[in-house]
């Protein structure tokens, strides 16, 4: 458990912020610029400090009322939002520049971490000479081999071109799936954190509005999230098959099996997928032909004004509705016609199923995960 | 080497002596400074600023005056002087290397706080996230990316003190081998009307300046070539 807890001025803008997260996968501190989600990293980091902190995690007690680590201290590695290589050392020597003189036992090494983040064919080259994304992947690999705790990154992707955060965001993706070290990610870029977050944080105003596990903040409709015109959520599903004669992959979400326009995939598969509530529109039963593939039996758990004459509606998949939830965006007027009230069962008709993490949405399985205590980022076995 | 006749030899070394120990002094003081300067948020650390950089604006021969009575009998370095069976500290080499060193201290210290605030606070930042100490971090980060400071100033330094002569005629007393630089020297071979020397030591004077110059914006011009 990661516990962080901060008030106090920083400049004009006064901090009070108080959240836990599990020790383990992303959690995302999102929230507008401006809004002190940076302030709260560097405070976890220990380059910022403020009247009153707390900050732990496990039982590793990093700042309290009496005790305040600096940041040399925290074993933590950070990642900036613009590129921060040392400029007067090649790749090779950055990468190398925190990393202890021997790996610890289950620690990451220069040469794993160089596969792992393609760092290779670039060591030699000074950091002048790299472009965006690769300055961030190095930066990467540098903190990781600082043989971290935590990883803290700090809108890693803003100022990357699409190319370049693509390449980024599969890194992490990658770095995800085959260690299981926890990770805080900044970022003000909901795209982004519906792709990498398994845990959200909610900042507004130098406050937490809400924290969770992120598919149910994503739904909860007394948030901004589930009300924005690009509400949606991210499920997490398994590959049942892949129909090769269509092109389409059966994923198996709790309560329902959805087809998904994919390439090829293994079975078994880990994947994220992304349902817009835009892209969810509702029948009621019994089903007719139609040529949209996911029409899938629901139950409606809520409804919420979404304002301009739309309402956001909750629906948990499956003929008990305890399946998967994700939101629907209906206009009033058809609300009213279809007579749709809490508690009937619907048809969600899903018109577009987007797949967020491409392969590598794989979380550390139970076994592979390590046992409470053990070095932190021992190799994900699965990878 | 040039065989020169030794009253000309003599000016040249004690010259190149002292602008190499001045520099080397005021590397070692000056690199304090200017990372307090550089680091310091304080509203009052412009005061120290401007104490430091004093020697811009006053004339030398303010300096001297106030060096000579510092140095003398009757200041701390005639107490300094007194503990090895001296009188006084003026009119001798230490005296002249202590004024000298107060007389450069701007040309090192302001280069170089310029280098290390144009650092910045990132790199010291990601230092320190990779478990860098302060000490750590200033040796390995701080000072390899002031590189162009240390050398500015150091060229600065060594070239101001070769160059310098109010406060070596102030507090030096141009003795032969002890305090009589170049500049003086070549005062004084001026006076005496021999031209011969004077001719020699200005001419070289002259084209030593232009080397440094030259190599200096030489340096600059690279160093923007290779966006560092």
């Amino acid at each position: 458990m990661i516990t962080a807890s901060f008030r106090g001025p920083i400049g004009s803008f006064t901090l009070d912020a108080h959240f836990t997260a599990p020790a383990q996968g992303v959690t995302a501190l999102f929230g507008r610029s401006g809004c002190g989600k940076t302030s709260i990293l560097r405070c976890i980091a220990g380059l910022q400090r403020v009247a009153e902190g707390v900050c732990s995690i496990h039982d590793d007690i990093w700042q309290n009322a009496t005790i305040f680590r600096p940041a040399h201290l925290r074993p933590i590695g950070m990642v900036f939002q613009e590129a921060s290589l040392f400029a007067h050392l090649n790749v090779r020597r950055n990468l190398r520049y925190g990393a202890p003189k021997s790996t610890p036992a289950g620690g990451l090494g220069f040469d794993e971490i160089a596969d792992l983040l393609s760092l290779r064919p670039l060591l030699n080259r000074n950091p002048h000479h790299l472009s965006g994304g690769e300055r961030q992947r190095v930066a990467i690999g540098r903190a990781l081999l600082s043989q971290p705790r935590l990883l803290l990154l700090d809108e890693p992707l803003t100022g990357l071109d699409q190319a370049a955060k693509d390449d980024v965001m599969r890194t992490l993706e990658r770095l995800h799936a085959a260690i299981s070290l926890p990770i805080i990610l900044v970022s003000h870029d909901i795209t982004e954190v519906e792709r990498l977050a398994d845990h959200l944080v909610l900042i507004e105003n130098g406050r937490v509005r809400a924290s969770g596990p992120l598919a149910e903040l994503q739904r909860d409709p007394t948030l901004p999230l589930a009300l924005s015109r690009n509400a949606a959520v991210s499920l997490n599903g398994e590959v049942a098959y892949h129909d090769t004669a269509y092109g389409l992959s059966h994923v198996d979400v709790p309560g329902a099996r959805l087809l998904v326009p994919t390439a090829p995939i293994p079975s078994g598969t880990k994947l994220r997928l992304r349902i817009a509530a835009r892209d969810v529109s509702l029948a009621l039963p019994p089903a007719h032909a139609s040529t949209i593939s996911n029409v899938l039996p629901a139950i409606l758990l809520q409804s919420h004004d979404a304002g301009l004459h739309e309402r956001i509606v909750l629906l948990g998949l499956g003929e008990d509705g305890t399946g998967a939830q994700m939101l629907a965006r209906v206009t009033q007027r058809s609300w009213d016609q279809l007579a749709l009230a809490p508690g009937i069962a619907v048809l969600a008709q899903i018109k577009g199923v987007a797949l967020l993490a491409g392969t590598a949405a794989d979380r550390p399985s139970a076994e592979a995960a390590p046992p409470p205590g053990s070095p932190p980022h021992s190799r994900d076995n699965s990878e | 080497m040039i065989t020169l006749p030794q009253d000309i030899a003599t000016p040249i070394w004690l010259t190149i002596e002292l602008a190499s120990l001045t520099t080397l002094a005021l590397l070692l003081i000056g690199t304090p400074i200017a990372w307090g300067l550089a680091r310091s948020r304080a509203w009052w650390i412009e005061i120290p600023a401007s104490l430091v950089a004093l020697p811009l604006v006053l004339p030398p021969t303010v300096i001297g005056f106030y060096l000579l009575i510092a140095l003398g009998p009757h200041g701390p370095g005639g107490a300094l002087a007194s503990m090895w069976g001296g009188r006084t500290m003026a009119f001798s080499f230490p005296g002249l290397l202590i004024g000298s060193v107060i007389y450069s201290l701007p040309f090192m210290v302001q280069p170089l706080r310029a280098s290390f605030e144009a650092i910045g606070d990132r790199p010291l930042e990601v230092a320190a996230t990779l478990r860098a100490s302060k000490w750590r971090a200033f040796w390995t980060v701080a000072v390899p990316l002031a590189r162009p400071g240390f050398l500015t100033g150091s060229v600065l330094c060594f070239a101001h003190t070769i160059g310098e002569f109010g406060i070596v005629l102030m507090i030096g007393g141009d003795i032969p081998g002890q305090t009589r630089t170049l500049s003086v020297a070549v005062y004084d071979y001026v006076e005496n009307n021999q031209y011969e020397p004077a001719h020699i030591l200005a001419g070289g004077m002259l084209i030593f300046a232009f080397a440094v110059i030259l190599a200096m914006r030489v340096f600059d011009k690279r160093l923007a070539h290779s966006g560092t």
